[in-house]
């Protein structure tokens, strides 16, 4: 129960996907810009990386068994893809407020880093956590650590959109306007997801083996 | 004798004018990511450029044989074929740069710039003159990766190509430490730029400087405009998001 604790706040605060692992910058800095666009593409993001993950576990599980684990990258993305377009027919046929909410959104995650990424990540994490912490990470670890980064990611958005509107009020010098005050403001975003470090380790959740 | 000068001009443009980095703002979540020291930055650099040109030059051949309704998947195909190649060929040689890129190596696959490049260029141009893009745009985002980590480095952890001893043996040469040097005289690095803020903070200084040097030779400003800067723009069904944003 600790671990999963751990995974949760690693995933939300200290480990942050986008503001300390850098992965869905794309996003990040692009549809962050209005809050509702902002929600909504999160949302679809832990849809698809919850998603992803259930059915790329128990492929990493097969290829594993058959000495196959070098084409992980070739079958994730496929996969993924796959599955990205697979959501949008069946949203758009069966649930078409989901679709209407989310749809426009599904396009742009497969090529995401940060779905691939939290694929590839669980997949890594299994020998890391057996060695540093002692930890058997399966199925259950895999499914915590995608929601902790999805919600993550959501968290990130949502606070760097409020951020972003005050921004567009501000007076700024001309050669700063643009991209690089949005990322000097991410910078300091960034510095505030500094003060959770520790966190983990203060609470005692993971120990080291 | 044309060709050559072709060749050339699409070598050169991505450098500087279309510097993938700076100038297209494609790649940034490695750009962030792995300039916190020169070493990395060059190591994730090369192996970029090594699958972007293997993936120019294989898309630009098949070009006319992808059906252009599957291109997309076709182009993913090819390109995380070259990764995995590249991730084996790092994994085999150079142990410790692979440990240090991590989940970035394999991540390469889905690298804007290349399945950019993919759809911009190799799609519609031979195959010569593809690898030639392919090597410039290359060099052009490890040229950038390399200032960034220069900087980085410098300032965060006072030294210097630390660690190129794992990438190249030049002597058992393995690096500057100016850590010392600056503690005599009182200083200390400023960790600030190899965590993550840094990393975050001095992009947005160094996209200001492209601006404004940019600007003096009349170019328009790099933006990030989410939809219809992606390079998936033109093949995504829903461009409606560009409608909605407004």
């Amino acid at each position: 129960m600790k671990v999963f604790l751990a995974l949760l706040i690693m995933g939300i605060l200290t480990q942050n996907f986008v503001l300390s692992k850098f992965l869905g910058i794309c996003p990040f800095l692009g549809v962050s810009k209005k809050l509702n666009t902002a929600v909504g593409m999160s949302v679809a993001v832990i849809f698809v990386m919850c998603l992803a993950t259930a059915v790329c576990y128990p492929i990493n599980t097969l290829l594993e068994k058959n000495d196959l684990a070098y084409l992980q990258t070739i079958v994730f993305i496929l996969v993924i893809a796959a599955l990205v377009q697979l959501v949008e027919i069946v949203l758009r046929k069966y649930i078409p407020s989901l679709y209407k909410a989310l749809g426009i959104y599904l396009p742009l995650i497969t090529t995401n880093c940060a779905v691939l990424g939290v694929v590839v990540l669980n997949v890594s994490n299994v020998a890391t956590f057996a060695e540093s912490y002692a930890v058997n990470y399966g199925f259950a670890h895999s499914m915590i650590n995608s929601v902790a980064a999805g919600v993550g990611f959501l968290l990130a958005m949502v606070l760097f959109a409020g951020v972003r509107s005050r921004l567009e009020a501000a007076d700024i010098p001309k050669f700063l306007q643009g991209l690089p005050i949005t990322l000097i403001a991410a910078s300091i975003v960034s510095v505030s997801f500094l003060g959770f470090g520790g966190l983990v380790e203060g609470l005692g959740l993971l120990a080291a083996a | 004798m044309a060709e050559k000068k072709s060749c050339m001009k699409e070598f050169t443009k991505g450098l500087l004018r279309e510097n993938p980095t700076m100038r297209l703002v494609l790649g940034t979540c490695p750009t962030l990511a792995v300039t916190t020291s020169v070493v990395n930055a060059i190591g994730m650099g090369l192996a970029a450029t090594v699958v972007l040109i293997c993936s120019n030059v294989a898309i630009s051949a098949l070009r006319k044989v992808i059906p252009s309704k599957v291109r997309i998947p076709a182009y993913i195909v090819i390109i995380a074929s070259f990764v995995t190649i590249v991730q084996m060929i790092v994994k085999a040689f150079l142990p410790v740069l692979d440990e240090s890129l991590g989940i970035f190596l394999p991540l390469i696959v889905v690298n804007c710039i290349i399945l950019g490049r993919a759809e911009a260029f190799a799609s519609k141009n031979p195959v010569l003159l593809s690898a030639a893009d392919g090597l410039g745009m290359g060099l052009g985002f490890t040229a950038a990766l390399f200032c960034m980590g220069a900087v980085r480095e410098i300032l965060g952890a006072g030294t210097f190509l630390a660690g190129i001893k794992d990438l190249v043996n030049i002597g058992g040469f393995n690096g500057f430490d100016f850590s010392d040097t600056l503690a005599n005289i009182g200083l200390a690095p400023i960790t600030i730029f190899i965590l993550p803020a840094g990393g975050f903070f001095f992009f947005g200084i160094i996209m200001a400087l492209t601006n404004k040097i940019a600007s003096g030779k009349g170019l328009p400003k790099a933006e990030l405009h989410g939809c219809e800067h992606c390079p998936m723009a033109a093949s995504c069904s829903r461009s409606t998001l560009k409608e909605d944003a407004q």
